[in-house]
This record gives C-alpha cells, structure tokens and sequence, in this order.
C-alpha cells in the first residue's frame, strides 16, 4: 500500500531515529512510505493568526502535492502533524483564507482541503490494525513498564486533529500492548513539557517535563515513548529524574525485529 | 485612543471574547500560568474593554506555549491562545519588533536541539 509521506526539518537531522525505525517497520508492515519530492519546512507551529498567508503555504504546498499523487499523506512528527491537519482544515473551512492561498499559489487546480492527512500511529490503528501489529510482532517487549507520552500537539486541538479522545486517549496504549509491553496510565501524559520555550527560557522546560517525568516514574514506568522531537529532547535533557525517552518507532522496529 | 486597533485583534483571532462567561478554567489549565503577568483570561477581558497596550507591551505575550490547553478546555469555545497570539502578531508585526532574530540563535543552542524549536520560536517570535 502506498502513501505519500511527510518527514519535517527534524527528521532529517536531530531526529534521524524516529524517520529510519518508521520507514523500516512501514516496509515490515506492507507500507510503502513515498517521501514527496519537493517539501518545505512547516515552520513547527501552525499560525493561529486568520489573516497569516504565507506562514502556511508550506503545509498548503505538501498537501496539494499528496492531492496530485492520489495519495493520503503520512505524518510522524507531532509538530509537523499538527501544522498539516490544521492548515488542511483551514484550506477546507476557512473560505477568506483558502481565497488568499489558492491566490498566492496559482496551483493548475486550486487546493481546497482534500487530502487526508494520517499520523503513523492512525495508520498503525487503522490501516494495519493492532491486532495484526501485535500478530506481526517476533520479539515482544515482554515485561516493559512503558509510559506513552502524548504532549500537546497530536491530540490538539481535537476538533481539528481528531485522532483520539483528548482528555482521556489510548492510541499509543494501545500501540504499547500490540508490541507486547505494558502500558502505565498517568495524569501528566496529555501536559505540555515546555516546548520550543526551551530555546529562551530553559527554567519552563525543566519545570514542565520534570512534572511530566516525574508523574510517570510515580507511576512505576520504565521508560518513555513519544512521537515528537522537542517533547523527546525536553523530557530527556531537562527533567529533573532520569527515565529512559525513546521514539515509538525505535521500539516498534525492535519489536518487529528490524532495528539494525 | 490606542493607535492599536481592539478590531484588529478580533479579526486575527477569530475570537467572539463576549463568548466568555469569565469561569477562569483557561488560565487554571496554562502550563505557563506562574511566569505570566497577565494570564490567559485577563487577555480575553482586557481585549474586551480595549487595553491592548498593557497586552503588547506584557512579557506574557511570550510565554504561550501554543500547547491548546486552553483552546480544548474552555467550556465556551472561546479560544484564548488564539487572542494571545494576535496580540503577538500585532507587536511582531511592526518593524523592528521582532522578539527574536537570527543573530540570537547560535548562543541558545546546545548539541541535541531539534530543529523542530529553532523553526517554531522563530515562527513564535519574529516576522
């Protein structure tokens, strides 16, 4: 099965691990990951401003790309994930700002929302389904008390990214019992870790994801697993209690046996 | 009056700030409420009666996280960090103004940062 894929700026240098363990657990699982030949930067934060154009054409651009292939396009960073879903939503339901886009871009056909924007762990749940992970498993993380660490952006805003029940979700729970390991529930695991505040205010990243880690390890978790860059580098360089941070890639590779 | 427009706030936000029934759940929930000299709410009444100034000359325009806490537990729908990062975007905007700039990145940056909180504060922080 074929879809279009959109790695991000982190991907291709500080978070090489979290791209490599997806692409080869995606060949594992029957996923072809098509990178889109010409991508640009989503600028990490998607512009809440109505009358910000420019800002968001990066995002437009890859999703009229993913259009033209016919394909769904496949996110795996949480930042870049939340910055395509919400311009996608803005290109479908904000007619004034669709108008300027569509304005700027001069696409041949003008672009209008209608490319479906998954996360790999949408495609994990609903493409290859958890039963079928757990079934492709050959090496079960038998024993692993694993912490899933949401953070912010893949879950909101949930009218937008509509991936699962905000306050209370379960996907990537789900993910850590497919691959044979035990999850551990925790209040902060939907709390922001600080985020990209860390670059001028280091104080708040440690105060946040010292909260975060330190929550979790109460909880009797071994480990931690996320999907975003900033929030792996947060928790692992600035909380206070030292637990182990990993991609969910890394240990979905490793359960299926590719991890080189 | 301000040379600083409260309709120009409401049109880059998006927001309708009579929507708030002024529960305080917003600021409650702000992962960033201790390092804020206005908070979550007060910038959703403050914009209400027309104080923009205090806003934009406010060091907490700075300390949003963006994280939507705010904007997924406002049992109004109100939105808040959307009214915050209009009062942002209308001092970033100006020239001259912008919170950060390049020449400032290569002493904040340590051998692990991901790229992913360079690109967002500069998105955050400059025009």
């Amino acid at each position: 099965m074929n879809f279009s894929y959109y790695p991000g700026c982190t991907l291709k240098n500080k978070a090489q691990d979290l791209d490599r363990y997806a692409r080869l657990s995606a060949e594992k699982l029957g996923i072809h990951l098509e990178e889109l030949s010409e991508w640009q930067c989503c600028g990490g934060a998607f512009s809440m401003g109505k009358d910000e154009i420019a800002s968001k054409l990066a995002a437009v651009r890859a999703l009229a790309a993913a259009r033209d292939a016919g394909q769904d396009l496949v996110t795996l960073c949480s930042a870049c994930h939340n910055v395509l879903k919400q311009a996608n939503d803005a290109m479908a339901h904000d007619e004034e700002f669709s108008q300027h886009a569509n304005n700027y871009m001069q696409l041949d056909k003008p672009y209008k929302g209608e490319t479906r924007v998954v996360h790999y762990l949408e495609l994990l749940r609903d493409v290859v389904g958890f039963d079928a992970l757990k079934k492709a498993v050959v090496n079960p993380l038998k024993g692993q008390k694993i912490a899933a660490y949401y953070g912010c952006l893949l879950l909101r805003p949930s009218k937008v990214m509509q991936m699962d029940n905000p306050e209370n979700p379960k996907i990537l729970e789900d993910f850590i019992r497919a691959i044979g390991a035990e999850p551990v529930l925790y209040a902060n695991r939907n709390e922001c870790c600080g985020g990209y505040a860390v670059l001028e205010d280091r104080a708040i990243a440690q105060k946040k994801s010292s909260a975060v880690v330190a929550n979790a390890a109460d909880q009797g978790a071994q480990r931690l697993i996320t999907a975003c860059p900033l929030c792996e580098y947060n928790l692992r360089k600035n909380a206070e209690k030292a637990l182990p941070v990993s991609y969910f890639t890394e240990l979905l590779a490793e359960a299926l046996g590719v991890k080189e | 009056m301000s040379k600083f427009d409260k309709e120009q706030i409401l049109r880059t936000s998006g927001v309708n700030v009579l929507k708030c029934m002024r529960c305080g759940k917003c600021s409650a929930t702000c992962p960033s409420y201790d390092e804020m000299e206005y908070h979550p709410h007060q910038f959703v009444y403050m914009v209400e009666k027309g104080e923009i100034d205090k806003l934009m000359q406010s060091p907490s325009i700075y300390k949003c996280l963006s994280c939507y806490a705010c904007v997924e537990r406002c049992p109004r729908g109100v939105e808040p960090a959307k009214i915050v990062e209009a009062v942002r975007l209308q001092v970033i905007r100006q020239a001259g103004k912008n919170h950060l700039t390049p020449d400032d990145i290569p002493a904040l940056l340590d051998e692990d940062l991901p790229q992913q909180a360079i690109v967002t504060a500069m998105r955050k922080y400059s025009k």
